[in-house]
């Protein structure tokens, strides 16, 4: 939907090097990277929902997915860029120091925008197919790599319960192996960091900001209830587009 | 800091529990299990305390909960202490209670737990417990004002100004990538003061510094009152 809003202008090729994106966006158009040229370099800007604030509720409330997608997003969205302004000068001055200290910012603030980026495309509202499990091959494979869905499920929540501080726990495509995988990433860290041949098919964000309001400190209840709202249909396009 | 529960002339059980730990340093009245709404130093329930067994306690802020309004609400107060806190010390005991890793003070327990740099599980839950005792310490009712005397002039010294000082403190808050704590402290071998942050539990004793004051820069401390406008809350 973004893709085909801004033709017309010149649109870069998502290959900037951050794999999951290139191959999440390329198989779904609807991820909404938003990109801009000015200046010859790439802009980013907020992809919309696809649903209304409220249409998660009871699982996710109206006022966190509205602070989390106008604020967080957008503030990571707004340091990346100017991230990578910086980055650019650096560059052009062959200014080496700077170079490598802008890397901290542009993993932190790309990745937020890159993990929150499919995490908008992983929630769908209960009315619309959320929460419906997997059918078709991930189902299969869910079955094969884990005995069942819900044990799966109860894999995920553990290891995004027992997470330490903030990041995100993912389902993740071993492309090379063909195999699902449950990994946790910190802070901001796109799933690649933890492998290159990693494919995000969901993630959940467990940063206290996704939950707090709502939830206050019990983790274990917004991921019990998260799962009402996710999107097994995108996770099973990526992964039949990843598996095919 | 992060006492534990010694027995008898603390809690006014109808039997004398056991002694669990040998305590050492100066010890504060350990509150009451009792739900979070407390907003007094309490000794322990009679009656439950002779069946519970505990290594460290859950000390209370030095001040009621809603002391620290407006910039801090009771609500938040509640839920920090109450729950996160409150959480930290009990995760620590269940673990130490299948571990023979007693006898050791707060501040030894965190080095011991650190392992070198290849923490032993329970060193989260033990530095966060210490690190939230020291961050309510850090901050008291009517506070905000400048420091007073030596550690004025020093902060004078190592950073030319008061508000140098602040903005350096304010800007390594709003720096901070994920949960972690912003400290100022005094480096034992430049033997000057200093800001540094620290991820996740991490705790500037670890190293042999001092810490002077502790931010808890956790989403959960701030996001009640100031959600994500972080610049208000630090400042």
């Amino acid at each position: 939907m973004a893709l085909r809003a801004i033709a017309g202008k010149k649109t870069l090729t998502l290959g900037l090097g951050f794999g999951p994106r290139g191959a999440v966006a390329a198989s779904c158009p609807g991820l909404g990277l938003r990109l801009r040229h000015v200046r010859g370099l790439v802009t980013f800007s907020l992809p919309d929902l696809p649903y209304d604030y409220g249409a998660l509720e009871p699982a996710i409330s109206g006022e966190i997915m509205q602070l989390h997608h106008q604020k967080h997003h957008q503030t990571y969205i707004t340091n990346y860029n100017k991230a990578l302004e910086q980055l650019e000068e650096a560059m052009a001055k062959g200014d080496s120091s700077k170079v490598v200290h802008l890397q901290s910012a542009i993993k932190f603030n790309g990745g937020g925008h890159i993990n929150h980026s499919i995490f908008w495309q992983n929630l769908k509202p209960a009315n619309e197919g959320g929460g419906e499990p997997p059918h078709g091959s991930l189902g299969w494979a869910i079955d094969t790599d884990y005995g069942s869905v819900e044990a799966l499920v109860q894999k995920m929540n553990a290891e995004g319960a027992a997470l330490q501080g903030s990041g995100w726990v993912w389902l993740a495509l071993d492309k090379e192996m063909k195999k699902l995988k449950v990994e946790t990433t910190a802070n901001q860290d796109p799933l690649v960091t933890k492998g290159a041949n990693l494919v995000p098919l969901l993630g959940i964000d467990v940063w206290e900001h996704a939950y707090y309001l709502q939830y206050k400190n019990v983790r274990p209840d917004y991921l019990k209830n998260v799962w009402k709202v996710m999107n097994w249909k995108y996770a099973s396009e990526v992964y039949e587009k990843e598996v095919a | 800091m992060g006492f534990p529960l010694l027995s008898p002339s603390y809690c006014c059980g109808s039997q004398p529990s056991p002694p669990i730990f040998h305590g050492l340093l100066r010890f504060k009245p350990v509150t009451s299990l009792r739900k979070p709404s407390s907003q007094k130093r309490q000794l322990c329930q009679s009656g439950r305390a002779s069946k519970i067994l505990a290594y460290y306690g859950l000390t209370t802020p030095p001040y009621e909960l809603d002391a620290l309004e407006p910039y801090m609400s009771q609500r938040t107060l509640e839920l920090h202490w109450g729950k996160h806190h409150r959480d930290y010390v009990d995760s620590l005991n269940k673990q130490l209670a299948k571990n023979p890793l007693y006898g050791h003070t707060m501040e030894e327990l965190i080095k011991v737990t650190y392992n070198n740099g290849n923490p032993l599980p329970e060193f989260n839950n033990a530095a966060q417990v210490w690190n939230h005792d020291f961050f309510w310490e850090s901050m008291q009712p009517g506070g905000g004002k400048l420091p007073q005397g030596g550690l004025l002039q020093q902060i004078e010294k190592d950073f030319d100004s008061f508000s140098n000082f602040r903005d350096k403190f304010v800007e390594s808050a709003m720096t901070l990538f994920g949960s972690g704590w912003v400290w100022l402290v005094l480096r034992t071998e430049e033997k000057r003061l200093s800001v540094v942050r620290t991820s996740n539990a991490m705790c500037p004793l670890i190293w042999g510094d001092i810490p002077i004051i502790g931010l808890d820069m956790w989403e959960h401390a701030y996001y009640l009152d100031y959600k994500e406008e972080n610049v208000r809350a630090i400042c």
